[in-house]
């Protein structure tokens, strides 16, 4: 059955794809994409947001399937229509969010759905356990198959999912971000069965931002940009500053916007708001933050670097811990977002779903932020609309028409709307999450101006993006996280998108 | 040409999708009243009108306060068995006549009617603290409530009647003015505070916001567990002044004597057309849905009908409400 010759004579690739294209109504996502997994191999996907690489292992998984060009499993030509076809093919893959069920013990979640029957029609649990124990014992772990799957470790839950994946017959593995939760013991063990694993005969594709990890277990690198194969090469030739430099390609460094930036971070500023060793026992790990007046603070990191549970944290929505936030000096204990809308903190989450209200006018929208300041105890819907009228025509939201239902307007005029609560009194801080996150260019443009001016009038304000175009465009210092702590800070200076990320 | 007529039609479509769970009630209602109208000549005068009134006026106190719980999309199950618990709790606080073998403590009448009052309060209270302090969901937590209140309706009256209760109850619970029950007049004023402070305050408007979407709420800075807390509180406390008018309205303070009320409440102000998901309807939609309710039971024992089929068909009446009630959710939402 295994085969034993990575990459050898004759035998066909585990994988190949060549000439593959997708795009998503009338706009490319992938180009002319070649690919080829060898058995025995792992082979390290990296690139940019946006770059193509969920989208190509999409197309591998069966998920997508209306593609252009030729995919072969072990030499022979397939077109998967489903998710199901693709695992019955031998491709099984390992998500950042683990799809385990952590009520149920490890045995039950290796068997899901697939749980072997006695003779009488019941469960089997003897060999499900013993099955289990087994599978699991074969990668080199110690783990009670009765055990509930909730109290074991993230590190090990992924493993018991990864072992799933191997019993389900799986030769083509794909592992999606797998190091982003795992602690640095967990990502030793984590290799040490991937290395396990290979040595079988299955090919490993494994999708990562962190640099470090993919160049450390990798045999192959694939770097995408822009929907396009830049470059397939040998680990062991390839430099952290390669992989960087063919991912943001070369040549562009300075030249487009939010390339790079000159950092204006003035320590003589007044520092509005501090945070001080902010642990939420899961995705804070001691982070500590200034935030100044009149300054953008950048907060950078991958997907899952607990930038979206510290923008809850200083907006009450996340308790935290441990950590003390100060405000203008005074310590702040929040026990709700009211509490810190009322201490002067203005928050627009990363989804604007989240804070608006599809249903209602544009108008109501806009003043659930700031009645109690516009009404003692009645309502003035005519000093709301006026208050509306202002904002639509500041922001130029279109169309100007504060009683026009929320849900009629486009995303990036939404986006604007959810903005315009926390402006009509300005808050003291103003904590924004992937601020221009799928808006056009004319929008985006709008936002990062009305963010300057605001900032220019003396708020302090926290910009948390994944996307360093976004941190480098706005930001006057920028924090990078990685896993839930502070990696690097940069205050002054020139700084590249490399550099950013290099650090996380 | 073409295009102007298409906005007109969608135009007009919004608006039917918009306006169904309002609409929707109203025909209802006419439709029930002509038919009776016609079904029964001693079904539509003044008297019988009057009657209408009074035989909803303790469903709509309790049903203003639901109003509010049901548009923050929360549920309250326990409105009946409050209101009896503090229906006994008034008359429990009053001197019984010798023949009534019940261990009260009787007060003078101001302060049994405040102690009273604080134990509505005390029901309310531990409802939302249930709700929002531990997080017990409203179904289950109004369930035990609902449980709780007839056990203290069982342990203050052992099975016994008591018949008295502080003057001021008696006037307003049995007392007319002008010809008018005070119930009546009792229950319009709590469906005209209850709609001024939906429609024209602060309080109000998060409660709508509330119920609309929750999480942009609390994004927003609106206290949300201060919201639901508070229209836990007043639900109970409208079950509350229900019940002691109730006792005094039937002239007995006894154990089950609140049975219907639950549901009638729960269906006059889903069939009224205030939304089961919350954050839309209003004490508007409550009347309608009161009074559809309240033609509904007094026509049927004007039509002769067998007193068995009038329960099926208030069951069949709230079951088409419900559909309406999804239904208008869903073109909404499909927008």
């Amino acid at each position: 059955m295994s085969d034993h010759s990575p990459g050898g004579g004759g035998s066909p690739p585990l994988l190949q794809l060549t000439n593959v294209s997708k795009s998503f109504g009338g706009i490319a996502a992938l180009k002319d994409v070649d690919f080829t997994l060898e058995a025995g191999e792992i082979h390290g996907l990296v690139g940019e947001n946006g770059a193509g690489k969920s989208t190509t292992m999409k197309i591998i998984a069966g998920v997508y399937h209306d593609y252009d060009g030729e995919m072969r499993v072990e030499g022979k030509p397939v077109h998967f229509r489903s998710a199901r076809d693709a695992l019955a093919a031998g491709i099984g893959m390992v998500h950042q969010e683990l799809s385990v069920v952590p009520e149920l013990t490890v045995a039950e979640n290796v068997f899901l759905g697939v749980q072997p029957i006695t003779k009488f029609g019941t469960v089997d649990w003897p060999r499900i356990n013993a099955e289990a124990s087994r599978l699991i014992g074969s990668l080199g772990l110690d783990i009670d198959p009765t055990t509930r799957m909730g109290s074991l470790p993230v590190g090990l839950q992924q493993l018991v999912e990864l072992s799933r994946v191997l019993f389900s017959g799986a030769r083509i593995i794909i592992l999606d971000e797998p190091t982003s939760a795992l602690s640095a013991p967990e990502v030793k063990r984590l290799f040490d069965v991937l290395r396990k694993i290979k040595g079988e005969g299955r090919g490993i594709v494994f999708i990562s931002h962190f640099l470090d990890d993919v160049l450390e277990i990798s045999d192959k690198i694939t770097v995408f940009r822009n929907g396009k194969k830049v470059i397939t090469e040998a680990a062991s030739v390839l430099t952290k500053n390669d992989v960087i430099s063919h991912m943001i390609g070369r040549g562009s460094v300075g030249m487009h916007m939010g390339e790079s930036a000159t950092l204006k971070g003035d320590d003589s500023k007044q520092v509005t708001l501090t945070a001080e060793h902010m642990s939420d026992g899961k995705y804070l790990h001691d982070v500590s933050l200034k935030l100044r007046s009149g300054e953008i603070t950048g907060v950078y990191g991958f997907m899952g670097c607990g930038q979206v549970e510290l923008a809850r944290a200083l907006f009450g929505k996340l308790k935290l811990k441990r950590g003390n936030i100060t405000l203008d000096g005074k310590p702040l204990r929040f026990r709700s977002t009211a509490a810190a809308r009322g201490a002067g903190i203005a928050f627009v989450p990363e989804n604007r779903r989240m804070m608006l209200f599809r249903g209602e006018p544009v108008f109501k929208n806009i003043s659930i932020s700031i009645l109690d300041r516009i009404h003692r105890l009645l309502l003035k819907p005519a000093a709301e609309r006026k208050i509306a009228e202002r904002h639509t025509a500041d922001l130029q939201i279109r169309p100007p028409k504060p009683d026009m239902l929320l849900g009629s307007l486009s995303g990036g005029n939404q986006q604007k709307v959810a903005l315009a609560k926390w402006l009509t009194h300005l808050p003291k801080v103003l904590i924004l999450s992937e601020p221009t996150r799928g808006m056009d260019v004319g929008a985006k443009e709008d936002v990062i101006r009305i963010v300057k001016s605001l900032r220019d009038r003396g708020v302090a304000i926290l910009v948390l993006s994944t996307e360093p175009e976004t941190v480098l465009t706005l930001a006057d210092r920028i924090t990078v996280l990685r896993k839930g702590a502070v990696a690097e800070e940069f205050n002054t200076g020139l700084i590249h998108k490399a550099d950013l990320l290099a650090a996380a | 040409m073409e295009a102007t007529a298409d906005k007109n039609q969608s135009r007009l479509r919004h608006l039917l999708t918009e306006q169904l769970r309002n609409i929707a009630p109203v025909f209802t209602l006419l439709a029930l009243i002509i038919f009776f109208t016609v079904a029964s000549p001693s079904f539509f005068s003044v008297v019988n009108f009057m009657n209408i009134l009074s035989q909803i006026s303790i469903t709509a106190i309790i049903a203003v306060g639901l109003t509010y719980v049901i548009l923050t999309s929360e549920i309250d199950l326990s409105v009946a068995a409050v209101a009896n618990a503090i229906g006994i709790t008034v008359a429990f606080f009053t001197v019984q006549p010798d023949y009534v073998n019940i261990a009260n403590v009787p007060m003078p009448g101001v302060i049994a009617i405040v102690l009273t009052l604080l134990s509505a309060l005390a029901f309310g209270l531990i409802t939302a603290f249930g709700i929002t302090w531990i997080g017990i969901p409203s179904f289950i937590m109004t369930l035990a409530i609902m449980q709780i209140a007839n056990g203290v309706s069982a342990l203050l009256v052992r099975g016994q009647i008591a018949y008295t209760y502080p003057d001021l109850v008696t006037v307003l619970g049995s007392g007319s003015v002008f010809g008018i029950r005070w119930t009546i007049i009792v229950a319009i004023l709590f469906l005209l505070v209850g709609h001024l402070v939906l429609s024209h305050t602060r309080f109000g408007r998060y409660i709508y916001m509330t119920g609309g979407n929750r999480e942009a709420a609390e994004y927003s800075g609106v206290n949300v567990k201060r919201i639901i807390a508070s229209v836990m509180i007043i639900s109970a406390m409208c079950s509350g002044i229900a019940g002691m008018l109730a006792v005094a309205y039937f002239g007995s303070a006894q154990q089950n004597q609140f049975d219907t009320y639950l549901l009638d409440a729960i269906a006059a102000v889903v069939v009224g057309g205030t939304s089961l998901f919350g954050g839309r309807g209003g004490i508007g939609n409550t009347i309608i849905g009161l009074l559809v309710l309240g033609v509904l039971n007094n026509g049927l024992d004007h039509v002769q009908i067998d007193s068995f089929l009038k329960i099926l068909i208030r069951g069949l009446i709230l079951l088409s409400a419900l559909i309406i009630n999804v239904y208008a959710q869903r073109l909404k939402d499909s927008e």
